[in-house]
């Protein structure tokens, strides 16, 4: 049977390249998710910390970092780094907690600040580390891998630049009044054709930005919203943080290769494909469910990866989904309504939470005038590096 | 002055001009590839035990996809004095049932690949200092060498 808990309370500090610490980001998230949720910061019983690793030893420690922040209280902690799917490796401790009984409430936080430019590996001479020799012997930035998949739908699709351009049309639009988003700005097809190309046929403006911002969460066991005469919170019915299935047939950052098929099946799904499988199976929902989608925009042409992988269509339909407006909000399944990442960039371990908050706020009928009307559920999907599967379901 | 040739990696690919391959390991029980070469242990789950053996790749494949980019990346990548883009394959090894990465040898046109289209494995500059000249591996469009 579904095991759910209860997102209690959202909160989040602006996207942006504010400049300053990232533990200030994440404080102001935290004290909003507590307020929206009505808990005392005192009350709380656990703090999942989703990691930063461009921020020194504060960063690697988040959990404890933000505790510290908000004041010692002597909550459990924890900290967890799964690269742009820290946050949900974070919520996905948090959930393990309340559903085993462990603890009732607890917050989930990330926060980041990002240095201008490319996602760059960590310093020194590290040649057994395949993150940096990638840099070195290919010069295989993140981009040039978004820019191998871009090309791949072209090629099997007939995609073209046009339709990926649409992707980012659609999304400014979308995070147009989002007061959350970094670029605010309503965005031609011929703006992003006049943009510089980045990692052909990907142009500067297809592209996320790296940002600063901070996303929190508030969840709790279903028992404790009920104690606080919450009868009916938005909740939490899956967590997928799976792993790749050997062998995984797709290229992914930071490998130089993938798997060996030779003499071994490929698995019945795909890595990709698997991480929201595994979330439709936990919460006994699938892709007919959903009334709206939050989905990793690294590029444009990957937001159209995903509408495959989470099943919205079949491979190679997700061009006509897009130009058929049935992922733009007023469409049979609206997908980042935020804006995604193309309005946003990336706070790597803020971006899975920030992602749930945007849904908890759609299931909630508050969130303004971005609202998908009616919905009542929603899913959230993102993948870090080195195999770190994100989905998360919430329904309402 | 003639500089020393040397590897811009150790152990992953031979550097015999004529006949360049990439260096893997492979497992003796399953058949595995895995690249680049690793022989502490085999990442099948099908056989955690099996002894791995190094082997070289298949020096032709496909074009699986491709991109040029257009920016200088940051380092350790080293780049030169003037930048000028640059194009990264990735390749499919039909006999190993894999995707290889690789920079696209100097002289061909991103514009002429294709999915499918045939390449095979040669040697090229990566960078060079005073003494050396540090190689890596590219794919070269069978048929279209470079001058």
């Amino acid at each position: 049977m579904t095991r759910e808990i209860a997102v209690l309370g959202v909160g989040m500090h602006p996207w942006g390249k504010w400049g300053r610490n990232f533990v200030e980001y994440g404080v102001v998230a935290a004290r909003e998710a507590l307020a929206d949720a009505g808990v005392d910061w005192r009350d709380v019983q656990l703090v999942c910390g989703a990691d930063t690793m461009r921020n020194g030893y504060p960063g690697y420690v988040a959990g404890a970092t933000f505790a510290q922040a908000l004041g010692w209280q002597g909550a459990q902690v924890s900290s967890s780094y799964a690269a742009c799917a820290s946050g949900a490796t974070a919520l996905s401790a948090a959930r393990a907690q309340i559903l085993a009984g462990l603890c009732d409430v607890a917050l989930v936080v990330g926060a980041d600040t990002t240095p201008k430019g490319f996602l760059a590996p960590n310093a020194g001479e590290r040649g057994d580390d395949p993150d940096w020799l990638r840099f070195r012997l290919l010069g295989a930035t993140n981009p040039t891998y978004f820019g191998l998949y871009a090309r791949r739908r072209i090629e099997m699709y007939g995609a073209t630049p046009a339709d990926f351009a649409r992707v980012k049309v659609k999304n400014a639009r979308h995070g147009f009044s989002n007061p959350y988003a970094r670029y605010r700005k309503e965005v031609t097809e011929e703006e992003v054709a006049a943009s510089p190309l980045v990692s052909d046929p990907l142009r500067l403006l297809e592209i996320c930005a790296t940002s600063d911002g901070a996303a929190a969460l508030i969840v709790s066991s279903l028992d404790y919203a009920k104690s606080r005469g919450i009868v009916d919170p938005v909740r939490i019915s899956a967590v997928s943080t799976v792993t790749p299935s050997y062998p995984n047939t797709l290229i992914d950052m930071p490998s130089f290769s993938t798997d060996s098929a030779y003499g071994v099946a490929p698995p019945e799904r795909g890595f990709r494909d698997s991480i929201a499988h595994a979330a439709y199976e936990q919460a006994g929902l699938g892709p007919d469910d959903l009334d709206l989608a939050e989905v990793y925009d690294l590029s444009t042409a990957l937001e159209l990866d995903w509408y495959e992988n989470i099943g919205l269509c079949k491979p190679g339909e997700a061009e006509r989904l897009l130009n058929d407006g049935d992922t733009t909000i007023g469409g049979r399944v609206p997908v980042n309504p935020s804006g995604g990442l193309g309005s946003f960039g990336e706070a790597v371990p803020a971006q899975a939470i920030a992602q749930v908050c945007e849904v908890a706020w759609h299931l909630r009928g508050a969130a303004g005038e971005r609202q998908v009307e009616g919905a009542r559920v929603g899913l959230t999907v993102n993948q870090g590096l080195f195999g770190h599967g994100s989905c998360v379901i919430l329904r309402k | 002055m003639t500089k020393t040739r040397v590897p811009a990696v150790e152990g992953w690919f031979t550097m015999d001009p004529d006949d360049p391959r990439l260096l893997a390991s492979r497992g003796l029980e399953t058949g595995s590839y895995f690249f680049p070469k690793n022989l502490a242990f085999s990442r099948n789950p099908a056989a955690p035990a099996e002894e791995l053996e190094e082997v070289t790749l298949s020096r032709r494949g496909r074009v699986w996809s491709w991109t040029t980019n257009h920016y200088e990346p940051p380092a350790p990548y080293v780049a030169p004095a003037v930048f000028v883009p640059y194009t990264v394959l990735a390749v499919e090894l039909p006999e190993e049932q894999m995707v290889v990465l690789g920079p696209l040898a100097p002289g061909a046109d991103p514009a002429s690949l294709s999915v499918g289209t045939e390449v095979e494995l040669v040697l090229g500059t990566l960078y060079e200092d005073d003494d050396h000249e540090y190689v890596v591996w590219q794919w070269q469009v069978v048929g279209g060498e470079a001058q």
